[in-house]
């Protein structure tokens, strides 16, 4: 019990990697560090990728154009006609927390097990959520759109302001928190062969369903906003 | 003290009841849907997902509580 509360006092404690020393030293957490990582690792890749594009494509072509087209079918069919300029952000949402999630198999410490990044990620999403909603709005009916379907509702429109980013953010926290504590249980009662089945479904099924999940709701969100 | 501590996260964690027979009932639903039509498996499966990530979200406040009262009142 006291080991097991230590532990996971640690592993929800944000790290400090390094501290730039600049006024007074800014601390760098662990989490930016591997997100930093993460960044390079996508912006090489796409590098690599789009280099010598051609239009009769070769074999990694069509791969990468297999996945990009599936990536726009999939969120474009949630977020609707309306709303394919902001699907290069889903997706980018979409790969990144993917990443983050199945980084730890590497040995780094996944960014969205920190509850600060979640909360950056899920107060994104509501202000992506909102400005779509002005931009197709204009100002007037988005301030109406709160008073919609009924005026006696509008408190509660005003509150899922709140609420909706709020449950993203604990959502994919709690989930990535959740299957590192399970995981960590499974290696106390058995540290052999046990852990490895298990590791593939809370590592990269739970990873992948709940980066789906992040941006599903995100787009369903958005497409709800922009809806005319 | 400990004791107490430990029921309440297992007092806490007991929400995850509520999502798995959420997660049941609407798993069960959409089996037969698709069996029924198996056309619309796409429009199910995002349907299905949907759910079941909104009826979990349930059992991951719970889950976070626990931790926050192990963690707060250890």
């Amino acid at each position: 019990m006291e080991n097991l509360t230590q532990e996971l006092l640690d592993e929800l404690e944000c790290k400090t990697a390094f501290t730039i020393p600049v006024a007074g030293g800014i601390p760098v957490p662990v989490s930016v560090v591997v997100t930093w990582i993460i960044m390079a690792v996508i912006m090489a890749a796409t590098l690599i990728f789009v280099r010598n594009l051609k239009i009769v494509p070769t074999k990694p072509q069509t791969i990468i154009e297999g996945a990009v087209e599936w990536l726009y079918n999939f969120l474009g069919d949630i977020v609707g006609e309306n709303g394919r300029e902001y699907i290069p952000y889903l997706g980018t949402v979409l790969i990144y927390i993917g990443i983050s999630n199945i980084i730890g198999v590497f040995g780094l410490t996944p960014p969205t097990k920190d509850l600060n990044v979640t909360a950056a990620l899920a107060i994104m999403s509501i202000v992506l959520i909102q400005v779509a909603s002005i931009r197709s709005k204009g100002v007037k009916r988005w301030i109406r759109s709160f008073a919609e379907p009924a005026p006696f509702i509008a408190p509660l429109n005003v509150m899922e302001l709140v609420i909706k980013p709020l449950s993203l953010c604990m959502r994919l926290f709690g989930n990535v928190l959740g299957a590192f504590v399970v995981m960590e249980l499974i290696k106390i009662v058995a540290p052999a062969v046990v852990p490895i089945p298990l590791s593939l479904y809370f590592d990269f099924f739970d990873g992948f369903i709940q980066a789906y999940v992040f941006v599903f709701l995100t787009s369903l969100f958005l497409q709800e906003a922009i809806e005319e | 003290m400990a004791t107490a501590i430990a029921i309440g996260a297992g007092v806490a964690v007991l929400t995850g009841i509520g999502a798995g027979i959420g997660i049941g009932i609407a798993t069960s639903k959409a089996v037969e849907s698709i069996a029924r039509q198996p056309g619309a498996k796409g429009d199910i499966n995002k349907a299905l997902l949907l759910g079941c990530a909104l009826a979990e979200a349930t059992a991951v406040y719970g889950l976070v509580i626990g931790i926050l009262i192990i963690l707060v009142l250890k």
